[in-house]
């Protein structure tokens, strides 16, 4: 890399035959072309290296994202001819539609429903994995087998688990004397019970990537603070969280951007095959849902598009809030 | 970096399957049949590449209607993809006739001698615009009859022989009133499975449905839907229905557990039932259909103007939507034939079921011959109904809505779906 600074012009010379260290500008036509394509060389060459991936991420990344916006600006049919701008009118539309905010508001319950429990869970299994354990591997497998399963599986065992009639749960439920739950109809009820589907599967794999940072945590450090007298709590509030921190982000960020785009689950949660209502009275429909309706169903794209970038927005300013909360929350410990 | 050219492979294959390219180039043709669920077509597609040299004929099979039409409508937006023959369901054709721009008109590029009284009359009218443009050669149909358990309402002290049962089915009125007494007789069991199920059929024997034939909204003003509405809600308040949705996986245990006594079924339904009730519930069918017919479900063969092969493309619908075709694709896998010859077959008249003791194939062919006039389907038909007043009467069952609450809910959300 540094061979080809500008600096460097004096070893170029001795290629040529000995030419006065006079300045490169009259050397000849060829030997500062060599110059030029050295220089750029450098300064150019670093960026193609990086260039695949900002030719990929914009033709899947930021492609859509602009086409999307100007979708979103049309009433633009699936099937019809000939789209018809009409500018704002669709988030116009959408800030009125109280089925999209009744949507809004199951997304963000649910959203807090699973994350919040999930990340709490994950963090006290990476902590009980990393202690000393016989077959530790097997518990750690066993962690990440419930990602592994099946997501469309996952929703007819769920489904039928959380049965009104005929359910295993509310048979629980009632050998204790408690009345069943409607779980599809009662709108808390379906929120918990898809959230529930959701931390199953995503609360192992936050443990693992939890366990691998906690992993790298040096030893001395726990060394020295056991030599200073802290005991396993104030290690761990002490050492353990303050190094978890650039993971913490990681997975909080990540949950925060899966989390708001809920699909898949209230989909399969739905009592009827292939529904994209989210119950009778859209108690579990979610924004991506029905984003997905609109979209899909109804073929309207111009509309389905505006619900997807004010759903890109709010997710900015979730990741943003919980980015400064998490920050916040470990260097508050840190200071300790 | 590896995901997109992959991703582009299997992008460029499936336009080389939709597109149906020239083969060869010595006159070689490639039809692609894309079906869903079981349209009996193995055989039939066999012997039609045998009968047409030159002409390869390819199923494309997806399992779900959802699916089959998701992709479909995805592949009109995207305009390219689609196979040369697409089959379009009953809830679907709404749909299919608002893209009519993307499909062949039959009339024009389809064989001479497929006249319309090869079918049913409102079978060919439902592959209709309402300018007159022909989009599906129809296939299947499913003319409704009424199932009931012969078991329960001889232990409610109902009439249970199918002779005998006839005037608890005459009307919709009757069927109400039996229900009423049936449940005071046996309060553990419900009438009916579902309310959209009894609304559903009640509504597609009204002459006009959700829209006029000018595809305006009448859900509002048409008083025949709000009659149909009261009297499923008062059912329902009654106790007369079970509240399972149908085809959910409660509904499918439901059937083991003597959950309700009669259930509207097409003939596509009666294989299920049996599966799901098991031996020893006794399910009959009843020959009498409240207030005349109904159908429910039913495909049509479309031929898009994505295809390279138009003409050959139709000549295929025609050739598998014929009598003889249909009846065998019946004794194949059981799609009930629209075409008249095709229901005067033999073959069909002669088709008994054991499970449910009864002649299946003269009793559905005269059911068949009792649906009424095609209803006109607007845009958002089959919207309207599955997300909309479906969920709307759910929630009256589910008790999560007042019946008003839910009327408003019904209006508003089918004012929503035609703005």
């Amino acid at each position: 890399m540094t061979v080809g600074t500008s600096g460097s012009t004096g070893s170029d010379g001795t290629g040529a035959d000995g030419d006065p260290p006079a300045s490169p500008g009259d050397g000849g036509g060829r030997r500062s072309l060599r110059e030029r394509l050295n220089h750029w060389d450098v300064r150019y060459s670093p960026y193609l290296y990086i260039a695949p991936f900002f030719v990929i991420f914009a033709i899947v990344g930021l492609f859509p994202l602009l086409y999307t916006s100007y979708v979103s600006l049309f009433d633009w049919s699936l099937v019809a001819e000939d789209p018809v701008f009409i500018g704002l009118d669709n988030y116009v539309a959408l800030m009125g539609d109280a089925r999209f905010w009744q949507a809004m508001v199951n997304t963000i319950s649910i959203f807090i429903l699973s994350t919040a429990p999930q990340l709490a869970m994950a963090l006290l299994f990476a902590v009980l994995l990393d202690a000393h354990l016989r077959a530790r591997t097997i518990f750690r497998v066993g962690l990440l087998l419930p990602y592994v399963a099946s997501l469309v599986a996952l929703g007819i065992i769920f489904g039928n688990l959380f049965n009104h009639d005929y359910g295993l749960i509310n048979g629980v439920l009632g050998l204790f004397g408690i009345d069943p739950i409607n779980w599809h109809a009662n709108r808390f009820a379906s929120h918990v019970a898809i959230a529930s589907m959701v931390n199953w599967r995503w609360t192992g794999y936050n443990a693992l990537i939890i366990l691998a940072a906690m992993q790298a945590i040096p030893r001395d450090l726990y060394e020295a603070a056991t030599v200073d007298g802290a005991g396993r709590w104030r290690r761990f509030i002490s050492v353990t969280l303050p190094m978890l921190r650039p993971t913490m982000f990681f997975v909080v960020i990540t949950a925060t951007v899966g989390g708001l785009q809920i699909f898949t689950e209230p989909k399969l949660f739905a009592q009827v095959p292939g529904s994209n209502n989210g119950g009778s009275t859209g108690q579990f429909q979610t924004v991506t849902l029905y984003m997905y309706q609109q979209g899909f169903e109804n073929f309207d794209l111009g509309y389905a598009s505006a619900t997807a970038w004010v759903l890109f927005l709010v997710i900015v300013i979730f990741a943003l809030i919980n980015f400064w909360l998490t920050r916040r929350i470990s260097s508050t410990e840190d200071s300790r | 970096m590896l995901a997109l050219p992959v991703g582009l492979t299997a992008a460029l294959t499936l336009s080389a399957c939709g597109g149906g390219g020239d083969g060869g180039g010595d006159g070689d043709i490639e039809l692609v049949v894309a079906t869903f669920n079981e349209f009996g077509y193995e055989e039939l597609l066999e012997e039609y590449e045998e009968a047409n040299p030159g002409i390869t004929v390819i199923q494309r099979k997806t399992g779900t209607a959802e699916a089959h039409h998701q992709n479909l409508f995805t592949k009109i937006g995207a305009g390219s993809g689609l196979a040369d023959i697409e089959g379009v369901e009953e809830g679907y054709i709404a749909q299919a006739m608002e893209a009519s721009g993307r499909f062949h008109d039959l009339n024009e590029i389809g064989p001479d001698d497929v006249s319309p009284d090869r079918w049913l009359d409102w079978k060919y009218e439902g592959g209709q615009t309402p300018d007159g443009k022909l989009i599906g050669y129809g296939t299947d149909i499913g003319p409704l009859a009424m199932c009931y358990r012969a078991d329960l309402l001889e232990e409610a002290g109902l009439p249970s022989d199918p002779a005998e049962v006839g005037e608890l089915f005459a009307t919709w009125d009757s069927y109400f009133a039996a229900g009423d007494e049936f449940i005071a007789a046996n309060p553990d069991t419900a009438w009916f499975d579902f309310g959209p199920q009894v609304f559903n059929a009640m509504h597609n024997q009204l002459e006009t449905g959700y829209y006029d034939t000018d595809s305006n909204l009448v859900v509002e003003t048409n008083a025949d839907i709000r009659d149909n509405w009261d009297q499923v809600v008062a059912a329902i308040e009654g106790g007369q229905s079970a509240g399972l949705e149908a085809f959910s996986p409660a509904w499918d245990t439901s059937f083991r557990e003597d959950a309700f006594a009669t259930k509207t079924c097409p003939p596509w339904l009666l294989g299920q039932i049996e599966e799901l009730a098991g031996p020893d519930k006794v399910w009959r069918v009843a020959e009498d259909f409240p207030d005349g017919g109904g159908n429910w479900g039913g495909t049509w063969l479309t031929v898009p103007t994505q295809t390279d092969h138009p003409e050959e493309a139709a000549a295929l619908a025609a050739w598998l939507t014929a009598p003889e075709q249909q009846t065998r694709a019946f004794v194949a896998s059981g799609p009930f034939p629209s075409q008249i010859e095709a229901l005067e077959s033999e073959e069909l008249l002669a088709l008994t079921n054991e499970y449910f003791d009864v002649d299946t194939g003269a009793l559905f062919a005269e059911r068949a011959a009792d649906v009424g006039p095609a209803q006109f389907k607007g845009p958002r038909d089959g919207q309207i109904q599955s997300n909309v007043l479906s969920p709307a009467l759910a929630s009256i069952e589910e008790g999560t809505a007042s019946p008003d609450q839910a009327w408003d809910a019904f209006l508003s959300g089918s004012l929503n779906l035609a703005g």
